[in-house]
């Protein structure tokens, strides 16, 4: 009885953290990007190949101890020495040889991490208390635009990204695209990352940035070409003027109170820089950097409430009337 | 053994955190906007919830350094520069057109002055608004201050904010600061 629970209790254990290697949303086993399948592969050749070790040095010191108990009361016998030398010179040539082999192999997919020479869209990458700012830049100004918290790139293209931290560090982390890479304040990196499948692929901040590191996530939606530029075409559009009363009252509201200090609606007066780019706030999938899907519901809570939600963000309670934040909301969903 | 008690009970004290006002209540940030100016705007007294509070807004770092921030959020600098002023007066030098209470600084932000100062009244919560006020005043404190802003990150123009900086500015020297106004406050 007691072994059964024993039993189910240990099984339970390893389901526990085996259940966190499955599932494509954040794993850095599960790769779909050129630089973490080239990480992928080398970490698993690291530890395939030292597994093999550990294992034949274990073998070996099992045998030497047990050899060593018959061999006390027995004379030494001939030619023992010369194999002993042989032993230990083929371990040190192994040695050599595997470190040598991953040196080459590290090299190799080091080389595949490196900024590609060609890139085929650039996106600037701000890190802020505690959300991304993305801007993305075209040899066109016309085709730059601004948005938040959520890349759109098309697959099979090199994408280069340019990594700046705006306040602290931060760092930018898509396990399943490429490792990380720091946003530091006043010395812009630079990480490509190029998809080889559709999908969305989230990601995180990777470094310790204050109170609400842990809510500041990202997502990578990789698509085809054409959707990509689908979306880009319609995020480079203005806002569209809403068509409702509700929203037009929201648009009222949003103008009239501190919002538009801090964010910018294109085609309306809105045009502050502070806080995320939301002309198109009701197109992304997640708000305040991927703390709820975007519904009407939790853009209201968000308004309503952003600092019992995420505690110490920038966003300040704005006192709102029922019907100004019910109008405020309805605006922003209606901005797709 | 009393020592030993004395370094104990220091060490302890060295425990207490400063607390983080993050979410101000909104009948509290309403209370905190009914501020008693005097009849020419300059000078009067903050509302009683603002002592009940203990002072927030001038003794705690936090939100001294959350002030710095929204000082270059809402374009402070494009006319004080970094307190030295341009367009705009200096706050460094100590010397306010309105007087060195809070309060009137609060206005200032709140309300707009004459000849250029915008009202920011509409643009930012009553919070904001203490803690921008807060920060601008240690800028021309005449006293240091046990709580300070945090570090600036770019080049630093100035002095820190919180060294007693401008009262050496009116000390009587070869050349006062303010020779239209006179070496003295």
């Amino acid at each position: 009885m007691i072994r059964a629970a024993s039993k189910a209790g240990l099984s339970a254990m390893l389901v526990v953290p085996l259940t966190g290697c499955g599932g494509n949303w954040q794993s850095a086993l599960d790769v779909y990007g050129s630089a973490a399948i080239s990480l992928k592969h080398l970490i698993i050749l690291i530890v395939a190949v030292c597994s093999v070790v550990w294992m034949l040095v274990m073998i070996a010191l099992i045998a030497a101890l047990w050899r060593n108990r018959d061999a006390r009361s027995s004379s030494p016998e001939p030619g023992r020495e010369r194999r002993m030398t042989m032993a230990v010179i083929g371990a040190v040539v192994a040695t050599v040889l595997i470190i040598s082999t991953f040196t080459v192999m590290s090299f190799i997919a080091t080389r595949a991490l490196t900024v590609a020479s060609q890139d085929d869209l650039t996106v600037r990458v701000r890190g802020l208390q505690w959300w991304w700012g993305l801007e993305y830049v075209g040899p066109d100004p016309s085709h730059r635009f601004e948005t938040a918290n959520e890349i759109h790139i098309p697959v099979g293209r090199n994408v280069r990204l340019q990594l700046e931290g705006l306040d602290v560090i931060h760092s930018f982390w898509v396990p399943s695209l490429a490792g990380k890479q720091d946003l530091v304040p006043g010395r812009p990196n630079e990480l490509t990352i190029r998809v080889e499948r559709a999908g969305v692929y989230r990601g995180q901040c990777a470094e310790f940035c204050g109170m609400q590191h842990a809510h500041m996530a990202l997502l990578v939606i990789a698509e085809p070409q054409e959707d990509f530029d689908k979306w880009a075409t319609a995020q480079r559009q203005v806002a569209t003027p809403p068509t409702d009363e509700e929203a037009a009252a929201g648009l009222r509201t949003f103008l009239t109170k501190p919002c538009a200090a801090c964010h910018t609606v294109r085609g309306t007066a809105a045009a502050g820089t502070t806080g995320p780019d939301l002309t198109h706030v009701g197109s992304r999938r997640t708000i305040a950097s991927g703390m709820f899907e975007t519904t009407r519901g939790s853009l209201a809570a968000w308004i309503a409430d952003p600092q019992t939600i995420k505690p110490g963000n920038n966003m300040p309670l704005v006192p709102l009337t029922p019907d100004e934040l019910r109008a405020v909301s309805a605006y922003l969903a209606s901005l797709k | 053994m009393a020592g030993v008690l004395i370094g104990l009970a220091a060490a302890l004290a060295g425990c207490q955190r400063e607390e983080r006002q993050l979410r101000l209540d909104p009948p509290v940030a309403d209370a905190l906007d009914k501020i008693a100016l005097m009849p020419n705007r300059i000078g009067g007294a903050p509302p009683e919830v603002y002592f009940k509070l203990g002072k927030p807004y001038e003794a705690n770092a936090y939100n001294l350094s959350q002030g710095k921030r929204l000082y270059t959020w809402f374009g402070c600098k494009s006319c004080h520069g970094d307190g030295q002023g341009g367009s705009g007066p200096a706050f460094l030098d100590g010397w306010w057109y309105y007087g060195p209470e809070l309060v009137s600084i609060f206005a200032s932000i709140r309300d707009g002055r004459p000849h250029g100062m915008p009202m920011f009244g509409d643009k930012m919560t009553t919070d904001q608004i203490w803690q921008l006020a807060g920060y601008v005043q240690t800028i021309g404190s005449y006293e240091g201050q046990t709580a300070a802003p945090s570090r600036n990150d770019e080049k630093q123009a100035r002095p820190a904010e919180n060294r007693a900086p401008a009262k050496l500015l009116f000390d009587e020297g070869p050349s006062p600061v303010h020779l239209d106004q006179g070496p003295t406050p």
